[in-house]
């Protein structure tokens, strides 16, 4: 190895000289620059000769550091060979580290902030709007030319965020039915009321758990999916290389997308409804010894169709949110890698919160359809 | 310690299943070498690169950097060692969620030794030593141009002042006149720093500016290893198809 930075101290005719020696490079000084640097700042105070002529190398962070403690200016006596001037004449060039502004924020008032905020949030929703508009544009076109149909795509993703998602929910389903049932059951054994357990399963599993269950397992499992696909696809500038070859963005990637989730999640929330009754069922069972043949008579008649409905339009409409919100921030997506993180994240945060949020709706325009007769 | 060879690639076979990239491979760079590493398409330069700076095993030999096996020491040794040379990628990797500055910067970082106002000064100061201004270290690497990406790739490679610069085909994906710039840039630069190359190039502008060393992979093996006029005298069909086209006579000549 190199030898490590050092100064011998030498005086000749009544003048202190200072010898570097050693190589001044990163590797090589030492651990803790300190003590180094104070040591040069106090030389260079005291009017010393620097000689660097047994200096084996320097490097930009010995003169950085060097340059430092000769508070930016040259020495009056130094003797330098040329192979390290220019090393120091390179630091000399340096702007003075004022003269650029720090990398910050320009925008400190909290006003400003707000109202970028604002303005990012109108951003949003025009963007949303106009690829909506684009959805609908892109169905009016296909309707006249059923051949461009996208049916590779479609069943695609029918595969991947429909079938591959059956087990999934079965298990999510059965379980959360099993724990309402026994739950429920424990307060109405209290009341001598057991055989309410059939409706209060029911109504519970087929209006609301079913498809808020599914909305929030879909948009973990295959909205995230979605934006980090059509994300990666902006980082890695496939999406211009789609519309280079006329291929629509929005008819390519984003309907088929969005239209096979509005066709799953339905067939997903009844298929998870299913589970979580089975799951009630068998719970019930066991604990309230009802019979299965009481508990698959009762449930029609305590459980009109129309809260089957209203499950599927739920299923539907949950379907079309996640697909949308999905491919809204991936097409977001910056080219680095730090906004295909933030994005996905807000994709899923965003898509849980506005099917819960399109759920209470739901409950208030339906409040009273589909409760059975007293 | 300094007559140890900076590279030292001992009998390196490489497979990838059944195919065999690389066939009991010696090549050794000393210090101040500029090896040029040539060969056709697929004949493996990328991943050799790929094992000398210990990104991939190979499935037999060993390689070493400054006398120590470049996988296998314990992770101190590993890191140090690591901080001696300085890689640029073909697409320069510049980490995309950083600006310039913050690219440059954070191998800098790494160290933890160096307070910030020397690190923006060391910052600049590479900056400067790739031609770029000290404005643009505010710049997201997707903003950049291609040419531009790869002199922040180099100014980040060259950060730790390193003993060993490995280029993956640096001129790839420039213009003619921009190659140009950058073998001048990277000649410049070892000049003042003195540090040893090894580089992946198809380039012959690129080769013939650059190496003063040439060692050509045909055949899984090197076929040839000298200064260009000793490797252009080897009779070898990769030989003669790689330096006898038209354009690489005209590279050549204009490399005088």
């Amino acid at each position: 190895m190199d030898r490590p930075a050092a100064i011998r101290l030498e005086v000749q005719g009544g003048r202190q000289i200072a010898f570097l020696t050693g190589s001044w490079t990163l590797v090589s000084l030492p651990e803790s620059l300190a003590p180094l640097e104070a040591q040069i700042r106090e030389l260079a105070s005291a009017d010393t000769l620097w000689n660097l002529e047994d200096l084996a190398r320097i490097d930009s962070a010995g003169a950085v550091l060097l340059w430092r403690c000769w508070n930016r200016s040259w020495p009056a006596d130094v003797c330098i060979p040329d192979a390290h001037r220019h090393v120091l004449e390179r630091v000399e060039r340096l702007p003075p580290a004022g003269s650029l502004p720090p990398p910050g924020t320009p925008h400190d008032s909290s006003l400003e902030w707000f109202g970028l905020k604002v303005l990012a949030l109108l951003r949003h929703l025009r963007d949303a709007v106009t690829l909506i508009g684009a959805l609908l544009l892109d169905i009016g076109w296909l309707l006249r030319h059923p051949r461009e149909i996208p049916f590779r795509e479609f069943s695609a993703t029918l595969y991947k965020a429909g079938s591959l998602a059956l087990p999934v929910t079965a298990l999510v389903g059965f379980l959360i039915g099993v724990v309402l049932s026994y739950l429920s059951s424990l307060q109405l054994r209290l009341f001598g009321a057991e055989t309410f357990i059939v409706n209060i399963l029911g109504m519970s599993i087929i209006r609301e758990l079913g498809p808020v269950l599914v909305a929030v397992l879909v948009a973990g499992r295959s909205g995230s999916a979605m934006t980090a696909q059509i994300g990666v696809m902006r980082v890695t500038e496939e999406i211009d290389a789609l519309a280079t070859m006329g291929v629509s963005r929005t008819l390519r990637l984003v309907l088929p997308k969005v239209a096979a989730l509005a066709v799953a999640m339905p067939l997903l929330t009844v298929w998870c409804s299913a589970a979580g009754i089975l799951g009630g069922l068998v719970s019930a069972n066991l604990q309230l010894d009802l019979s299965w043949g009481f508990f698959m008579e009762a449930l029609p008649r305590s459980v009109p169709l129309p809260n089957l409905w209203i499950g599927l339009s739920k299923g539907f409409v949950f379907g079309l949110l996640i697909g949308l919100i999905a491919c809204h921030f991936g097409l977001r997506v910056k080219p680095n890698t730090e906004s295909l993180s933030t994005k996905t994240t807000a994709s899923v945060v965003t898509s849980i919160t506005v099917v819960i949020l399109v759920d209470a709706v739901f409950a208030i325009f339906t409040r009273s359809v589909g409760l059975p007769a007293v | 310690m300094s007559m140890l060879p900076v590279v030292d690639i001992q009998g390196v076979t490489t497979r990838f299943g059944d195919v065999v990239v690389h066939r009991d491979i010696d090549l050794v760079v000393h210090r101040g070498e500029m090896l040029g590493l040539v060969g056709g398409s697929g004949s493996g330069k990328t991943t050799l690169l790929r094992e000398v700076v210990g990104l991939l095993r190979p499935t037999e030999g060993e390689v070493r950097l400054f006398g120590t096996p470049v996988l296998g020491a314990s992770p101190i040794v590993q890191r140090d060692l690591r901080r001696r040379f300085g890689m640029l990628f073909q697409q320069g990797a510049l980490f995309s969620a950083l600006p310039v500055f913050d690219n440059i910067a954070f191998p800098l970082r790494e160290l933890k030794r160096l307070d910030e106002e020397m690190i923006r000064e060391l910052v600049w100061m590479k900056l400067a030593m790739v031609e770029l201004d000290p404005s643009h270290g505010r710049l997201m690497p997707a903003e950049l141009s291609g040419g531009m990406v790869k002199r922040v790739a180099l100014a980040r490679a060259l950060a730790l002042e390193p003993e060993l610069l490995v280029l993956d085909e640096p001129t790839a994906g420039l213009d003619p006149d921009r190659g140009e710039n950058f073998v001048k840039l990277v000649k410049t630069l070892q000049r003042e720093l003195n540090f040893t190359v090894i580089m992946v190039t198809h380039d012959l502008d690129t080769l013939a500016g650059l190496a003063n060393r040439v060692a050509a992979l045909a055949d899984q093996r090197v076929v040839a290893h000298g200064t260009l006029q000793e490797v252009m005298a080897v009779d070898h069909p990769f030989v003669h198809r790689f330096f006898g086209g038209v354009r690489a006579q005209a590279a050549l000549e204009r490399a005088g």
